[in-house]
């Protein structure tokens, strides 16, 4: 491991050495990774290979070691809740909505950090103009939108933040296929405004056809990375991940 | 708009004039009228916690123990302190609050059953210790308790004595029943604009889910122990007024039980929803007052003797009315509205 830092260059998002372990398991084994700004990256990989600890390490919501850099800053000191005031936002797993409260409720805690009223409203029908179906369900509870509208929620929610970068924890997990299709158009269309994506995902094909890059993880350790093409057309890639 | 006014107006006649008619029924009622309110301050602060944070905390009863004993030892011949009510009680919500964050700060990390234990054991240690702490100093006179509690006394008024005012006798208990009233008012109008105030949806988010609450930049580490501590104050003061009424008090007031009843009134009432807490409050502590005084006669009318002792079929009758509530009301008799609207909705949606 490098004794100076790291210097993250141009990327958005860099990470070295990043561990984590749990209790005497290492989930991650020191993986590095670089996003840069407009970018659309994804880290495939089994079941248990350690992406959701990745994702959870880099949005500090558990501990880890290792350099978690953002724009030239350390984040690997920082409490997670500054960070979506830094201009990066989580899509946690399973969407973590606010069940109890409305739709409407929802966006608005995404926007809990600022107290600009009137870009927080223009943000609002910035987000219903994206996800028209949230507006039409405004003022329902939460818990009983459909699973699909359920994640749009919650990527709705990050919007609201402002994020410049958005981490997406399996958002197509437990979708239907054409839901998971509509998911993924929202995302693309995010990236399209210019928000960098970074993207786990089970689902290795749908990841590696939305994204531009790609890392494959095994048993915590980054094994592969390339761009996205280069992934699909790899064998051992095909193999492990496509089914093929 | 008017009727709703009218309501309140007509609610606000009933509470003031209730002591008085239940004087002509017996100065017991208006005690237990008394303790009642007392029961409601708790379990607005224990909902806080509960209810809006969703932090389940078993041993609450602690704060209440802290405001009682810190108004003992301020105000009594034990100390020979005799301080006046309105430097005890904001301390006594004080010493509370910052005991809510002391005791909250090591179990925050903890999440549901675990905190549950965690708030329990604290519960238990802090009875143990106003147990324990008569030797080497006497600080709470141990098992023995505090007695010749002072009771309130604003200017020349004693709330010790009967007083007229206006014809109208004022036994002590009135007294105390209408402090306790204008204290209740001022609870319940700062536990509603908590409701609906930032913090209130901080605390909202937290207990839906953490992690998003996190993303979306809450410090729930503050939030928390804010709800903690909050939550505590209000427990303190209905210590301090406890003390005060009741003129003794020992460790042996604030067991486990208190505790799990103020947790019963919360989730039976409605988690979450100050005016469902304050019923599930009323309900619980009236009911079991009233079964005391009927069980008795009634088995006495129906078969001429007592076929159960009262305490057992008192107890029994309170634990199937829990049951019950729970079976056919289970988000509590009156439930906080976006619990109650995603019920229906959901049995809208499944039929």
């Amino acid at each position: 491991m490098a004794d100076k830092p790291a210097d993250p260059g141009h990327a958005l998002l860099m990470a070295v050495g990043l561990e984590v372990h749990y209790g005497g398991i290492a989930a991650v084994q020191g993986i590095s990774l670089a996003i840069e700004e407009g970018e659309m990256v994804c880290l495939i990989g089994a079941n248990g290979a350690g992406k959701t600890s990745t994702l959870k390490a880099l949005a500090r919501m558990i501990p880890s070691s290792g350099e978690i850099h953002y724009r030239k800053e350390r984040l690997d000191r920082l409490p997670s809740h500054l960070l979506i005031g830094k201009g990066m936002a989580l899509v946690p797993e399973g969407r973590g909505i606010f069940a109890r409260l409305t739709v409407a409720e929802n966006l608005a805690m995404g926007a809990y950090h600022r107290s600009d009223k009137a870009d927080i409203a223009a943000d609002l029908a910035h987000v219903y103009g994206l996800l028209p179906r949230l507006k039409e369900r405004a003022e329902q509870v939460a818990g009983t939108l459909s699973g699909g509208e359920q994640q749009m929620l919650a990527i709705g929610r990050a919007l609201m933040g402002r994020p410049q970068l958005l981490l997406l924890d399996e958002p197509s997990m437990g979708l239907a296929p054409l839901m998971v299709d509509k998911v993924f158009e929202v995302i693309r269309a995010v990236a399209a405004e210019g928000v960098t994506i970074f993207l786990v995902e089970q689902n290795a094909r749908l990841a590696l056809q939305t994204c531009a890059r790609g890392y494959v993880m095994e048993s915590g350790r980054i094994t592969l990375a390339d761009s996205a093409d280069k992934l699909l057309a790899d064998p051992r890639v095909r193999a492990a991940y496509l089914g093929e | 708009m008017n009727r709703k006014i009218l309501g309140f107006v007509l609610i606000g006649v009933a509470l003031l004039i209730l002591p008085h008619v239940l004087t002509q029924v017996g100065t017991a009622w208006v005690r237990i009228a008394n303790l009642a309110i007392l029961f409601i301050f708790l379990s607005l602060g224990l909902n806080i916690v509960v209810g809006m944070a969703g932090l389940l905390d078993l041993g609450y009863v602690a704060f209440y123990a802290v405001g009682a004993y810190l108004w003992a030892l301020l105000a009594s011949p034990h100390f020979g302190l005799h301080l006046p009510f309105w430097i005890i009680l904001p301390l006594g919500a004080l010493l509370a609050c910052i005991a809510g964050a002391v005791l909250g700060a090591p179990c925050l990390r903890l999440r549901g059953d675990y905190l549950a234990i965690v708030t329990l054991g604290f519960g238990e240690i802090v009875r143990i210790f106003m147990n324990n702490l008569s030797t080497p100093f006497n600080i709470t006179n141990g098992p023995k308790g505090i007695t010749g509690i002072d009771d309130v006394s604003i200017g020349s008024i004693s709330f010790a004595t009967t007083d007229s005012f206006f014809g109208i006798p004022f036994t002590g208990p009135v007294k105390y029943y209408y402090m306790l009233l204008a204290l209740l008012l001022l609870i319940i109008i700062v536990n509603l604009r908590l409701q609906n105030s930032r913090i209130g949806r901080a605390w909202v988010a937290i207990r839906e889910d953490e992690i998003a609450a996190k993303a979306a930049g809450i410090n729930t580490w503050n939030v928390k122990l804010l709800a903690f501590a909050m939550g505590a104050s209000f427990g303190g003061i209905a210590g301090g007024m406890f003390a005060a009424m009741q003129g003794f008090i020992s460790p042996e007031s604030f067991v486990l039980h208190e505790s799990i009843i103020i947790v019963a009134m919360v989730v039976l009432g409605g988690m979450g929803n100050v005016w469902g807490v304050i019923a599930g409050a009323l309900l619980l502590s009236f009911v079991p007052e009233i079964l005391r005084y009927t069980v008795e006669p009634v088995q006495m009318a129906l078969f001429g003797r007592q076929l159960v002792e009262p305490e057992v079929l008192r107890m029994l009758l309170f634990g199937a009315a829990l049951v019950l509530t729970m079976r056919f009301r289970p988000a509590g008799i009156w439930p906080e509205s976006r619990h109650r609207r995603e019920m229906s909705e959901a049995r809208g949606a499944g039929a």
